[in-house]
C-alpha cells in the first residue's frame, strides 16, 4: 500500500486525539521508567557480586589474648596451633577449596585497623594485643565457605571463621527488595498504558468511523483498515520508551556516575552502557504492549 | 451477476424475517429497481449482496460465487467488484472532491499514477469537472451525490448499488442523478437501485422488483412503481408492515 497515505491517515489520527496520545506517551515512559529501574538494579547486583566475589575471603580468627570463644580457653594461640591450621589449610582435603592462604599478623591488623576507623575514638584507644591474627583465605568457589567454616569449628586455637560475603548480604537484599517495589509500580503501571491505549485506539477508531466505513465499502484489506491505528498506538508507546530509556540514561549518567561514585565509593557501579542492554527491551516491551492492547481492541471495535 | 435463490433472513431481535424465500436474478449489465415501503427488505437485500450480512437461509451468489462461503479475507476483493451509493452521499467533510473520490483507490493500493488519471475522467463522466478542489459543504446536494457516484464508480466495479440515491434531492436533480445512473449503467454495469421514487420508476421503464414483508410481490420487466396514486398506495400497504416492526427493522439495518 501507499506508504504516505498511511503515515498521513496516521498523522490525522495522532492529530485528532492528540491529549489521548500524550496520555499514552507518558503512562508508557512512566511504567518503562519502572522496568528499567528494575533491570537496573538487578544489573548492579550482577556487577556488585562479580566485584566482590573476586575479592572476598574466609577469614579464619586465631585466638587472641582476651578471647572468649570456647576453643580459646587456653589463651592465646600457640606457635604449635598456628602451625596446625595452616597445615590444615594446606591439606589435600581443603585443596580442592582453597586457592591461597595469606597470614594477617597482629601488627598487620593493627595497621588495617587504624586505617579502617582512621579519626575516630576507638582508633586511638585500640592497642595492637586487642587484635586477632588471622589467615585469610582466598577460595576458588565463593559460596562454598560453608565447608572452612565447618572445617575449622571446634579446632583449638581458632576463634572465629568469618565470611566477608555475610558483609555484603544486607546490600543485595536492600537491591533486591528495591527490584521488587519497582517491579509492582511497573506491573500497576503497565496495566493501566494497555487500558489507556486500548481506550485510546476505541475513541479513534470512533471518531473516524466514516472513513472506516467507506474504506469497508470499497473494498479495502482488513490491514490497511487497521494498521493506521496499530501503528498509532505503537508509536505512541515507543515514545514512552524512548523518554523512559532518556530518563534512565540521565539518572545512572549524572546521580550514578557523576554523583554515587563519588560519594559512596564503596563498590563497582553500573555505567551507561548497562542502560544500552535494557533499553532495546523496553522498546520491546512497548511494542508488544500496544500491539497486544491495539489488536485486541481493533478486533471489538471495528469491524472489518 | 446476482442471484438470490430462496434467500431468507431474520434478524435476532426480530420476530418476522426480513426477508422471507426471497428469489432473484439479476443479469449482467441489467438496472433494476427494487422498491417497496420502508421495512420492506430492500436494504437487507443489498446488506446480502454486499455480505454486510449473511443469508439465515437460501444462497447469495455474485459474480457466480456464493458470498456466504466467501473467507473475511476475500470479501474486501467481492466488495472492490461493487459500489455503493447512499441516500445520504457519506462524503468525507474535510477532504475536497478530488480526494473523497481519490480515496477509495488509495485504500485499495492503488498507484498514484493511476488515481492522477482515472479520478478526473471519472469526476468528468459524473459532470463535476472544475470542481475537484472544492469542499463538500461547497457543493449542491445533487452535485455531492454526483461526487459519491464518482467514488461508487471509480474503480469501475461490475455492480452499482443505490440505496434510495435520489431521496434527499428535488425532483429536477434526481432527474440528472438518475441520467447519470443510466449513462453508467450503458457502460456494461449491472445497477440496482432501491427508491421510494414514482416519477423515476415509471418514466425509465426498466425492470422492477417489488418487496413487501420481506416477500418478493411483484418482478416485471418495464414495469412502473404501481399502485399509482400516492395515498392509496401508502393506506394499502399500512397492513403490511406493523409500524413498530418496520422501526425495528430499519435500526437492525445499519450499514
Amino acid at each position: 500500500m501507499n506508504v504516505g497515505f498511511l503515515i498521513g491517515e496516521i498523522a490525522s489520527g495522532l492529530r485528532r486525539n492528540l491529549a489521548m496520545a500524550i496520555s499514552v506517551v507518558l503512562v508508557t515512559f512512566v511504567s518503562l521508567v519502572f522496568v528499567g529501574a528494575g533491570g537496573l538494579l538487578q544489573l548492579q547486583v550482577a556487577q556488585m557480586k562479580d566485584y566482590w566475589y573476586d575479592r572476598v575471603q574466609v577469614s579464619v580468627f586465631l585466638c587472641a589474648k582476651d578471647s572468649e570463644a570456647p576453643t580459646c580457653t587456653s589463651g592465646e594461640v600457640t606457635a604449635a596451633q598456628r602451625d596446625a591450621v595452616l597445615a590444615e589449610l594446606q591439606s589435600p582435603t581443603l585443596a580442592p577449596y582453597v586457592e591461597s592462604v595469606q597470614f594477617e599478623s597482629k601488627a598487620d591488623a593493627f595497621k588495617r585497623f587504624q586505617e579502617q576507623f582512621k579519626g575516630t575514638a576507638i582508633a586511638d584507644s585500640a592497642t595492637e594485643d586487642q587484635l586477632n591474627e588471622s589467615y585469610r583465605v582466598k577460595l576458588k568457589d565463593p559460596t562454598k565457605y560453608e565447608v572452612v567454616t565447618q572445617y575449622f569449628a571446634g579446632t583449638p586455637g581458632v576463634e572465629e571463621v568469618q565470611d566477608q560475603r555475610r558483609v555484603l548480604d544486607p546490600f543485595f537484599t536492600v537491591l533486591n527488595v528495591a527490584t521488587a517495589v519497582a517491579g509492582g509500580f511497573a506491573v500497576v503501571m503497565i496495566i493501566a498504558a494497555a487500558l489507556l491505549i486500548a481506550t485510546t485506539i476505541r475513541l479513534s477508531a470512533f471518531s473516524r468511523r466514516r472513513e472506516t466505513g467507506i474504506m469497508r465499502l470499497v473494498g479495502a484489506s482488513k490491514v490497511v483498515i487497521q494498521l493506521p491505528f496499530l501503528l498509532e498506538g505503537v508509536l505512541a508507546s515507543v515514545v514512552g520508551a524512548g523518554l523512559a530509556v532518556g530518563a534512565l540514561y540521565a539518572a545512572v549518567r549524572f546521580g550514578v556516575q557523576g554523583w554515587l561514585v563519588e560519594a559512596l565509593p564503596l563498590f563497582g557501579y553500573i555505567g551507561t552502557h548497562q542502560v544500552w542492554l535494557v533499553a532495546p527491551v523496553l522498546v520491546g516491551i512497548a511494542v508488544l504492549l500496544a500491539g497486544t492492547a491495539s489488536v485486541t481492541t481493533l478486533s471489538r471495535y471495528l469491524r472489518v | 451477476m446476482i442471484r438470490f435463490e430462496s434467500v431468507s433472513k431474520a434478524y435476532p431481535r426480530s420476530r418476522r424475517p426480513a426477508l422471507h424465500r426471497v428469489n432473484l436474478d439479476v443479469e449482467r449489465g441489467e438496472f433494476v429497481f427494487l422498491v417497496g415501503a420502508s421495512g420492506s427488505g430492500k436494504s437487507t437485500l443489498l446488506r446480502l449482496v454486499l455480505r454486510e450480512d449473511v443469508a439465515t437461509r437460501g444462497h447469495v451468489y455474485v459474480a457466480g460465487r456464493d458470498v456466504a462461503r466467501l473467507s473475511s479475507w476475500k470479501v474486501p476483493h467481492l466488495r472492490r467488484q461493487m459500489g455503493v451509493v447512499f441516500q445520504d452521499f457519506r462524503l468525507l467533510p474535510s477532504k475536497s472532491v478530488f480526494d473523497n473520490v481519490a480515496f477509495a483507490l488509495q485504500v485499495i493500493g492503488k498507484s498514484r499514477h493511476h488515481i492522477a488519471q482515472v479520478v478526473p475522467e471519472t469526476l468528468e463522466l459524473v459532470g463535476l469537472a472544475g470542481k475537484e478542489r472544492r469542499l463538500p459543504h461547497e457543493l449542491s446536494g445533487g452535485e455531492q451525490q454526483r461526487v459519491a457516484v464518482a467514488r461508487a464508480f471509480v474503480n469501475r466495479p461490475a455492480i452499482l448499488l443505490a440505496d434510495e440515491p435520489t431521496g434527499n434531492l428535488d425532483p429536477a436533480t434526481s432527474e440528472g442523478i438518475m441520467k447519470l445512473l443510466e449513462r453508467i449503467n450503458r457502460t456494461g454495469t449491472t445497477i440496482v437501485m432501491a427508491t421510494h421514487d414514482h416519477g423515476l420508476v415509471d418514466a425509465s421503464k426498466k425492470r422492477v422488483v417489488e418487496l413487501e414483508g420481506g416477500v418478493v410481490v411483484r418482478d416485471e420487466a418495464d414495469g412502473g412503481y404501481g399502485l399509482a396514486p400516492v395515498t392509496g398506495m401508502i393506506s394499502a400497504q399500512m397492513p403490511a408492515v406493523p409500524p413498530a416492526q418496520a422501526a425495528g427493522e430499519r435500526e437492525g439495518a445499519r450499514w
